[in-house]
C-alpha cells in the first residue's frame, strides 16, 4: 500500500517538455531516501494544461506542481514527500491564494469545465487495466451484455442525444440503428474508430488514447454488441506513437482478462479488435477514404451513398465513430440517457473537448458543456490573450471551419449555432487570433494546407483549391484587384457544391468566413495595398519615427543588408529598396522608434 | 475473467487505492506530523500504517496526509483527526498499535479514543 501517489502527466505535451527526465529523477530520488515503498509514481494521460508542463500532482494533498524540472525533484521529495511541506514556489500559481492553497477545481481553468470524455485522463495510469476497472471500467460492457438487448443499447444512445464528435454531428444512435437494421442477415459487420486526427491544432483524440485507452476498447465492444459485429478496427495516425503504444498495451491487457475475445463475461458475445496505422494523409479522416485505407488501398474517398452502414469496410455494414464519441458511451450506459441529455443545449447534448491554441494564455485541452460561450472559453478557462492584446477572431473546425469574430463571442457554442455563423464544430480545434493576425493570411494558411492534402481524385478540389490559393497569394502580395474578391466567392461556392468528399466541400470555408466577417481587411489589401495587421510581408514597410529616434545607430549596426543609413547624432532612415523586412531593427530599437506601416 | 463478480472484485480492490486521488473538502482529514521531530520519534511507520489501513478497508471519505511540526515536539508522533463539523482530535505519543486502534474506533466507528488524546493522556 502506498500512502501517497505522485501523478505525472506522460501525454505528448508533457513528454515534449521533458516529463520523462522528471519521472526518472523522481524514481531515483525516492529510492535514495527510501520512500519507494511508500510513494507510488503514476504516469497518466493529459491534465489539459499543456502550456505548463511537465505537470505533477501529489496526492493525498492534491498539490498541483507545474513546469517541474529534474532539478526540482529533490526538493519535492525531501520537503513534500518526506516532511509534508508543500513546495509553494512550484505550485500552479492560480491555486495559490493569500489564505493558502485552493483546490484545482476552483481555478479559472478548471472551474467551468466538465470532464466526461476526459474524466480518466490525468487520473489513472493508462497502462494499468486495474486502474481503469477501479474507475468503473468495463462495468458498462458487463451491464450491456448481461442486462440489455442490442435494441436497448441503441435506444439509450439515441435518447442521450449524443452526436458525432468528429465534426459532422450525425446522431450516433441513428448511425448504430442503421448499421443494425439496414442489411438484414449480413454475414459480417465491422465497428471502426476514426483516430486519424488531422486538423492542425486538434489533439483531443490523441489525449483520450494516451490517457484512457481502455474506454475506447470498452465502447467499441458495446457498439459491436449493439450492431451485431464481432470485429473492430482502430485507424490511428502513425504520428501518434505514444497513443499507439498505449492502445496496443490496453488491447493486450483486455485480451488477457477475457474482455476481448470469445464469450465475454461468459455470454455468447465475441469481439476482438485491431489497429491500423495511417500514414498521415488528411483525407483519410474522411470515412470512405479511411475504410479504403484500412483495406490496404490508396486512401481516396468514394461517393456516398452507399453509406458505411450499408456497405462499408470490405463491403460489409460498418459503424464508424470518432474517438471522443466513443469515450462518452460507457458513461452514458452507466448513468443513463437522461443524465447525458441534461447537459448541453436543446440539439447538442453533453460536453465537447476543445484544443485551445494560438494567442491564448492557457494553451491546452478543455472539456466544457455544450452551450458555453466563446467568451467563457477564452477569457475564463483560457485565461485571456497574452500581452493584453485585443481579441480578433477564433477559428474552429480547422481547415474545414471558419472564424468567429468579436461580434459573435457571446454565442453559445453548439453544432447548429456554429454552422449558422459559417463555421463548424469540427473535431474541436480552437485557434485564437489577436489584432496581430491578418485574416487574409489565415485563410491563405488553411488553403495551403488543403491544397497540399487534396487527394486529387476530383477536379473541383484538386484544381479549385489551387486556384483559390493563387488568388489569395495575389491579394497578399499586393497584386489583387476588386474582381478577385468576387472570384473568390464564386469559386468557393463552386468547390463546395461539386467536390466529392467532405475535404473539398469544406475546404473553402476559411475563405468564405473571413470574406464574410473581415471583408474590410481584404479590401485594404487590394485597394490600399496595406496589410492592417502588418503580417503580409510584401505590403509592409519599416520606417523610423524621427521624433522617437535617439540616433544611437543600434539599428544600423544590426541590419543584415545595410539598408539603414545615418550616424551618431544624425537622422537615421531606411532604404525601402534594400530592406528585406526581417524586422531585426524594430526588435533591436529600445525606443520603439521603428514601426511597421 | 469469466464473470461480472470477477470484475467487481478487481474494482473494489482498486477503489481503495485510487481513492487517495480524490480531493474533497468535505472529507475527514487525518494529519500525521512529519517534521524532523515527528520523523525522529517514528511518525513514518504510523503514517504508512494508517494510510494502508484506510485503503485496505476502503474507508470512504478519509484522507490520510502529513504536515510539518505541530509544536508539541516532545509528544511526537502526533496524529490529528479533523472530521467535518467536529472539533479537532489530537493524538499524542502514537505507536503503530495505537494507530490501528484509532483507525478502527475513530475513523470507522466514529468514537475518538480518549485515552490517547492530548487531553486524555497523562502529560
Amino acid at each position: 500500500m502506498f500512502r501517497s501517489h505522485v501523478l505525472i502527466c506522460a501525454g505528448t505535451g508533457c513528454t515534449s517538455s521533458g516529463c520523462v527526465a522528471v519521472t526518472k529523477a523522481l524514481n531515483a530520488e525516492l529510492l535514495k531516501v527510501g520512500l519507494d515503498k511508500e510513494v507510488k509514481v503514476v504516469e497518466t494521460g493529459c491534465f489539459g494544461l499543456c502550456a505548463l508542463g511537465p505537470i505533477m500532482i501529489v496526492y493525498p494533498e492534491g498539490s498541483f506542481y507545474s513546469m517541474v524540472q529534474p532539478s526540482d525533484v529533490a526538493e519535492i521529495v525531501n520537503e513534500h514527500l518526506l516532511k509534508g511541506r508543500v513546495v509553494e514556489r512550484l505550485l500552479y500559481q492560480e491555486t495559490v491564494t493569500n489564505d493558502g492553497v485552493k483546490s484545482l477545481n476552483d481555478t479559472g481553468f478548471y472551474r467551468k469545465q466538465l470532464r466526461v470524455a476526459l474524466r480518466n485522463c490525468g487520473v489513472i495510469n493508462p497502462e494499468e487495466i486495474d486502474e481503469y476497472i477501479g474507475a468503473d471500467g468495463y462495468e458498462a460492457l458487463g451491464k450491456v451484455l448481461t442486462e440489455m438487448s442490442p435494441e436497448d443499447v441503441i435506444k439509450v444512445v439515441l435518447d442521450s442525444g449524443l452526436r458525432g464528435r468528429g465534426g459532422g454531428g450525425f446522431p450516433t444512435g441513428r448511425k448504430w440503428d442503421l448499421a443494425r437494421r439496414l442489411v438484414p442477415n449480413a454475414d459480417q459487420k465491422y465497428v471502426c474508430c476514426n483516430a486519424d486526427e488531422g486538423d492542425p491544432g486538434a489533439f483531443m483524440d490523441r489525449s483520450v488514447l494516451e490517457g484512457d485507452p481502455h474506454v475506447l476498447i470498452e465502447a467499441m465492444a458495446i457498439a459491436g454488441y449493439a450492431i451485431g459485429a464481432n470485429e473492430g478496427y482502430v485507424y490511428i495516425r502513425a504520428e501518434y506513437p505514444i497513443a499507439v503504444n498505449r492502445l496496443e498495451i490496453a488491447i493486450e491487457q483486455a485480451r488477457n482478462y477475457g474482455l476481448l475475445g470469445n464469450n465475454i463475461f461468459g455470454t455468447d458475445f465475441c469481439f476482438d479488435m485491431h489497429i491500423r496505422l495511417g500514414a498521415g494523409a488528411f483525407v483519410c479522416g474522411e470515412e470512405t477514404a479511411l475504410m479504403t485505407s484500412i483495406e490496404g488501398s490508396r486512401g481516396e474517398p468514394n461517393p456516398r451513398p452507399p453509406f458505411p452502414a450499408e456497405k462499408g469496410l470490405w463491403g460489409k455494414p460498418t459503424v464508424l465513430n470518432n474517438v471522443e464519441t466513443y469515450a462518452n458511451i460507457p458513461r452514458i450506459i452507466l448513468k443513463g440517457a437522461e443524465w447525458f441529455a441534461s447537459m448541453g443545449t436543446e440539439k447538442s447534448k453533453g460536453t465537447k473537448v476543445f484544443a485551445l491554441g494560438g494567442k491564448i494564455n492557457n494553451t491546452g485541452l478543455v472539456e466544457i458543456p455544450m452551450g458555453t460561450t466563446l467568451r467563457d472559453i477564452i477569457y475564463e478557462i483560457g485565461g485571456g490573450i497574452p500581452n493584453g492584446k485585443k481579441f480578433k477572431a477564433a477559428q474552429t473546425g480547422g481547415p474545414s471551419g471558419g472564424c468567429i469574430p468579436m461580434e459573435h463571442i457571446d454565442i453559445p457554442i453548439d453544432y447548429d449555432n456554429l454552422i449558422a455563423i459559417g463555421s463548424m464544430m469540427g473535431s474541436g480545434g480552437l485557434i485564437v487570433m489577436d489584432e496581430d493576425n491578418c485574416m487574409v493570411d489565415i485563410a491563405k494558411f488553411f488553403l495551403e494546407f488543403t491544397v497540399d492534402e487534396s487527394c486529387g481524385k476530383c477536379t473541383p478540389c484538386r484544381v479549385g483549391t489551387k486556384r483559390l490559393y493563387e488568388i489569395l497569394e495575389r491579394i497578399t502580395s499586393g497584386k489583387g484587384e476588386m474582381a478577385d474578391l468576387d472570384r473568390l466567392e464564386e469559386l468557393s461556392n463552386y468547390i463546395c457544391n461539386n467536390s466529392l468528399c467532405g475535404l473539398g466541400q469544406t475546404a473553402p470555408n476559411p475563405v468564405k468566413s473571413t470574406l464574410r466577417f473581415f471583408k474590410d481587411e481584404y479590401i485594404s489589401h487590394v485597394i490600399n495595398k496595406k496589410c492592417p495587421a502588418g503580417v503580409c510581408e510584401d505590403l509592409v514597410s519599416y520606417v523610423i519615427v524621427d521624433e522617437k529616434c535617439k540616433r544611437c545607430t543600434a539599428c544600423i549596426r544590426v541590419c543584415p543588408v545595410d539598408a539603414i543609413t545615418g550616424a551618431v547624432k544624425q537622422p537615421h532612415s531606411i532604404d525601402r529598396a534594400k530592406c528585406i523586412k526581417c524586422g531585426v531593427c524594430a526588435e533591436k530599437c529600445k525606443f520603439n522608434a521603428i514601426v511597421k506601416e | 475473467m469469466k464473470s461480472l463478480a470477477d470484475l467487481k472484485a478487481i474494482k473494489e480492490k482498486m477503489q481503495g487505492q485510487v481513492g487517495i486521488r480524490n480531493h474533497d473538502e468535505t472529507e475527514t482529514r487525518v494529519v500525521v506530523g512529519m517534521a524532523t521531530c515527528g520523523i525522529a520519534a517514528g511518525a513514518r511507520p504510523i503514517l504508512q500504517t494508517m494510510s494502508a489501513l484506510v485503503q485496505e478497508k476502503n474507508i470512504q471519505g478519509v484522507n490520510v496526509t502529513q504536515t510539518g511540526c505541530i509544536g508539541l515536539c516532545q509528544y511526537e508522533p502526533i496524529v490529528e483527526v479533523y472530521r467535518p463539523g467536529e472539533e479537532k482530535v489530537t493524538y499524542i505519543n502514537m505507536t503503530e498499535q495505537k494507530a490501528r486502534e484509532v483507525v478502527e474506533k475513530h475513523l470507522v466507528r466514529g468514537t475518538p479514543v480518549a485515552e490517547y488524546t492530548v487531553g486524555g493522556s497523562e502529560l
